[in-house]
């Protein structure tokens, strides 16, 4: 049944890993105010990217869980950018 | 009946378990990516009305929002440590303070849509419909993305109130705390879509 080894992560991970996101949460929320027009959308988007892959890996142990979880997360990850590419080559060129 | 056969006879999967949570999370993903293109797509359309939309919005209680949901799910995430480390009452203590957080994160949320309410922004009202297509495309999703939102918060909370009773009764413990994994996935999916919601109507104006 649990034959799997669960990983312990410690409690020191977690809170450094809250750290890191409220760090690129402010970044975020200071390169949107001072208005860089078109950056500071891909900034913020690549920022959100980058928190949500962090929350994946270690909040939700992905990082220390078997492969398969990590194959099923990506796959989604490329079913939604391919549609979202899918889309906007469609709207893009109308 | 001794107890050891008792025991044997309990059928229990926590693989699959937490495979079945995860398939549900990958639906919840693609439903709310469906609804994140459908935003793409109209901000696209109308770029000026969402640019001027998006101001109305309150930057402080989205960025308040998005820690409280970042801690809350810090400390649920502690919870599976507290309970592998047979620490029983620092999981019921995380648990609680990830409840509190959901609230103070609901309550937040009542103030912000009572305040565009007040200003007569709501779906279908009679200020939208002047202010034309953009603004209602724009207030519309916001109403329902965020409300969806909510909604998931709150379905999140009755889970988790379920969880601190088990974790209290014993039936949650060290040996067998895949539900609390379950749970916290759960919450972490919901701190996920915020992660998205937070810049895309709060940020980018």
């Amino acid at each position: 049944m649990s034959d799997t080894t669960h990983h312990i992560v410690p409690y020191r991970t977690y809170a450094l890993i809250l750290l890191l996101l409220l760090v690129l949460t402010s970044t975020s929320v200071a390169v949107t105010q001072i208005e860089l027009t078109r950056w500071a959308t891909i900034v913020a988007l690549l920022l959100a990217s980058t928190k949500s892959a962090i929350v994946l890996a270690i909040f939700m142990h992905l990082k220390f869980d078997q492969t398969v979880y990590k194959v099923m997360a990506i796959f989604v990850v490329l079913v939604i950018t391919a549609v979202i590419i899918l889309t906007f080559l469609d709207y893009g060129f109308r | 009946m001794s107890e050891s056969i008792a025991h044997h006879d309990e059928h229990r999967d926590d693989e699959a378990s937490k495979l079945g949570i995860w398939l549900f999370i990958f639906t919840e993903l693609l439903f709310f990516g469906g609804l994140f293109i459908t935003y793409a797509v109209y901000r696209h359309a109308h770029p000026q009305a969402f640019h001027m939309a998006a101001q109305q919005l309150d930057v402080a209680v989205g960025t308040i929002n998005t820690v409280i949901l970042l801690i809350s799910s810090m400390t649920i995430a502690m919870a599976t440590t507290s309970i592998q480390k047979k620490d029983k009452r620092t999981t019921l203590i995380l648990i609680g303070i990830t409840l509190v957080l959901a609230l103070v994160f609901l309550v937040n949320k009542y103030f912000e849509w009572s305040a565009k309410i007040d200003h007569g922004i709501w779906p279908g009202s009679p200020l939208l419909e002047e202010l034309g297509k953009g603004d209602t495309l724009f207030f519309g999703l916001y109403f329902f993305m965020t409300g969806l939102h909510a909604l998931h918060i709150i379905i999140g909370m009755i889970l988790i109130i379920v969880i601190f009773v088990r974790v209290r009764k014993d039936k949650i413990n060290f040996g067998n705390f895949q539900l609390l994994e379950n749970g916290g996935l759960y919450w972490h999916l919901v701190d996920l879509i915020w992660i998205f919601l937070f810049p895309l109507f709060y940020l980018i104006t």
